[in-house]
């Protein structure tokens, strides 16, 4: 072979190969479609998927002729799948934006699965009762203003408790999270500065301290740093027993996150919550309410292929009716009653 | 005549087998060439809104602030340049030193066993390395040595600081013992490659035993040696687990060695899953561009210098 030839031959097969790749890459978003016989699929939101894996095996059992899969890929990445549709459903912590949803172009329904508290815990050498901390208190500890847990501002609050003269630490979530967009939304609503300065998010510009990457990084931080302090869901808290603080809320009262709180918080939002269930649960009213909660959702477009509607439809009515009870052992919060009632009329216009 | 047949047919099968051999080669080779060209395609594509919105400038602006919505790349590559080159610092004395101990010094038995377990750890796994220096290095860090190196080294700047445990600091000298391995056992093969009479000649004109290591072994494989240690700033750039566990994530210039910093791949893989936002995500592909561009660079120029110190002696190295 001519070593002309041999050349142009190449970067013609070079071509090809390109092409081939390309078009490989362009299509991916179908293999959905080919593969929603019996099997559905979602993707998103990583804080509630031990819930999600729990309730998909639990669901299984009694309908063996349904594959149930989820990728727990964070919230964003659900989101980004459901709009390219490479996923039957999405989760995600925080709802849909306005922009997000315009871009969907199809209706998509917020179904809120079940509730989590965002919980403030802390190392600090010698104390491992559970503090009582203000809106202020927090503002001023993630503006880095309270530099020693012996700060009057805490001491007073808490005057049984002996504090040490140890410097604080903030540690917050490394990666973009729904827990950083819950906390951030309870610190925008209690305090105007940290509206202006910072602002909400599932990543934000913090003004101190170091970051850990999930749950664990951040909960990893907090045993190995004495002082430190810093936000996670309350299954971590509790797991690697670390003590979490009680949070004043709007009524005054000290509140202690748990399943029974955070019930309590959104029943107390009940009539404030949207149609749509577009709702942030931070800072509620109430006197058991604990102030920095939040709904996760399943993300599911009101049309679905014929194949899955069906089943999609029996998944969510087990969801809310064994589901829920399914739910506080995880230290997840179950649904109020009155809003169960709200979410079962919305499966009714899934099609 | 009926031997000489069987044997030409044998032989027309196997000549009609080269093309189709040659066709499987240049296949594969292609292969690698297009995935290289469509991922910077992909990148580029995903980037896109940010390169649009701030251009060559996003790489000289520090503020990022998904939240606001407001990007800015030079932390990150301040982050990962410095994290890189303070653990090259660090790591390439140790690693020379024990190449040359290993080919020079050490008895075969003695070389054999060190020289293993060097590059056993290379085959400890990242987040292993993290995990490590997580709970065992960077709390030691925080209360001993940063107070101490401060007290003593203030006078330099870049030696103070909050004492946060995590940081450039921490998560350099994670990186130096990742990439002592690389440049260890590729320094070992060069200073191998050394004439055996290039050493003895040194002796015979009464070089001592030190002398002769740095006339005849160090000094010829010096391009070699800058290739090892090119390679391990290569896999330094680029390495997320561990640092991302270490670096202590704060998306700010770091200014002091003790400071959290974020490098380019750590952020990456701290703001991808849960970005929304298609400029949010763009920042984040161009990001990866331009760490991509900068391993390119790298990796030139290391090319260049090895050449041209290479090829002027006439040995090939």
């Amino acid at each position: 072979m001519p070593l002309m030839t041999a050349r142009s031959n190449l970067w013609a097969f070079g071509l090809r190969v390109g092409l081939v790749l390309g078009s490989l890459a362009g299509f991916g978003g179908s293999a959905a479609q080919a593969a929603s016989r019996l099997s559905i699929t979602g993707a998103g939101a990583t804080f509630p998927y031990p819930l999600y894996l729990k309730w998909m095996s639990e669901f299984q059992k009694k309908n063996t002729a349904v594959e149930l899969n989820y990728q727990s890929i964070g919230s964003g990445g659900g989101i980004r799948q459901l709009l390219k549709k490479t996923v039957d459903y999405g989760a995600s912590d925080a709802p849909m934006k306005d922009d997000q949803l315009k871009e969907a172009k199809l209706q998509i329904f917020h179904f809120p699965t079940v509730m989590g508290a965002v919980a403030l815990t802390y190392n600090i050498p010698g104390v491992t009762q559970s503090l009582k901390i203000t809106p202020e208190i927090v503002a001023d500890l993630f503006f880095g203003k309270i530099y020693y847990w012996d700060d009057a501002k805490i001491q007073t609050l808490n005057p049984e408790v002996k504090l040490p003269h140890v410097p604080t630490l903030v540690v917050y979530r490394a990666d973009g999270s729904g827990t950083t967009a819950v906390f951030t939304e309870y610190l925008s609503r209690v305090s105007p500065t940290w509206k202006e300065k910072i602002g909400a998010g599932t990543s934000v510009k913090w003004p101190v301290g170091i970051g850990g990457k999930g749950n664990e990084g951040v909960t990893g931080f907090i045993k190995n740093f004495p002082g430190a302090l810093g936000y996670v869901e309350l299954l971590y808290a509790e797991k690697n027993h670390l003590p979490v603080a009680q949070m004043k809320n709007r009524e005054g009262n000290f509140i202690k996150p748990s399943s029974d709180s955070v019930t309590a918080a959104a029943a107390a939002y009940l009539k404030d919550i949207p149609a749509d269930f577009r709702f942030s649960l931070t800072n509620a009213p109430g006197k058991e309410s604990y102030p920095i909660a939040s709904f996760t959702y399943l993300l599911i477009y009101k049309k679905n292929p014929a194949a899955i509607s069906t089943t999609l439809k029996e998944y969510l009515n087990w969801i809310y009716l064994d589901g829920q009870k399914l739910a506080a052992e995880l230290y997840y919060a179950p649904l109020p009653k009155d809003l169960l009632d709200r979410v079962r009329t919305q499966i009714s216009q899934v099609e | 005549m009926k031997a000489m047949t069987e044997v030409n047919s044998v032989g027309s099968a196997r000549k009609s087998f080269d093309p189709i051999f040659e066709r499987g080669l240049k296949f594969v080779a292609i292969l690698v060439m297009s995935l290289l060209i469509l991922i910077i395609f992909f990148l580029y594509q995903l980037a896109a809104p940010a390169i649009h919105e701030y251009g060559w400038g996003f790489m000289f602006k520090s503020d990022w602030n998904p939240a606001k919505l407001i990007f800015g790349a030079y932390p990150f590559i301040h982050g990962t340049l410095i994290t890189s080159l303070f653990a090259l610092a660090l790591s390439v004395p140790v690693s020379i030193g024990t190449a040359l101990f290993l080919t020079e010094i050490a008895s075969r038995q003695v070389a054999a066993v060190i020289g293993f377990l060097v590059e056993l750890l290379a085959a400890i796994p990242s987040v292993v390395y993290g995990l490590w220096g997580l709970t065992v290095l960077a709390p030691r860090v925080r209360v001993t040595v940063q107070p101490w190196l401060s007290e003593h080294l203030s006078f330099i700047p870049g030696f103070s600081g909050m004492p946060y445990g995590v940081g450039v600091f921490s998560a350099s000298i994670v990186l130096a013992i990742m990439i002592t391995p690389t440049i260890t056992s590729i320094a070992r093969e060069v200073f191998r490659a050394v004439p055996h009479a290039q050493r003895e000649a040194a002796l015979a004109i009464g070089a001592t035993h030190s002398e002769m290591i740095w006339l005849s072994v160090v000094r010829v494989s010096w391009s070699g040696v800058f290739g090892a240690v090119v390679l391990g700033l290569g896999r330094a750039l680029g390495e997320t687990m561990a640092v991302t566990m270490l670096i202590g994530n704060r998306n700010e210039v770091a200014n002091s060695l003790f400071s959290p910093a974020q490098t380019m791949a750590s952020l990456i893989a701290n703001e991808y899953p849960e970005a929304t936002n298609p400029l949010h995500i763009g920042a984040l592909a161009y990001i990866g561009l331009i760490l991509f561009g900068i391993s390119f660079i790298v990796q030139g120029l290391a090319r260049r210098i090895v050449n041209r110190v290479a090829n002027p002696s006439g040995g090939g190295a």
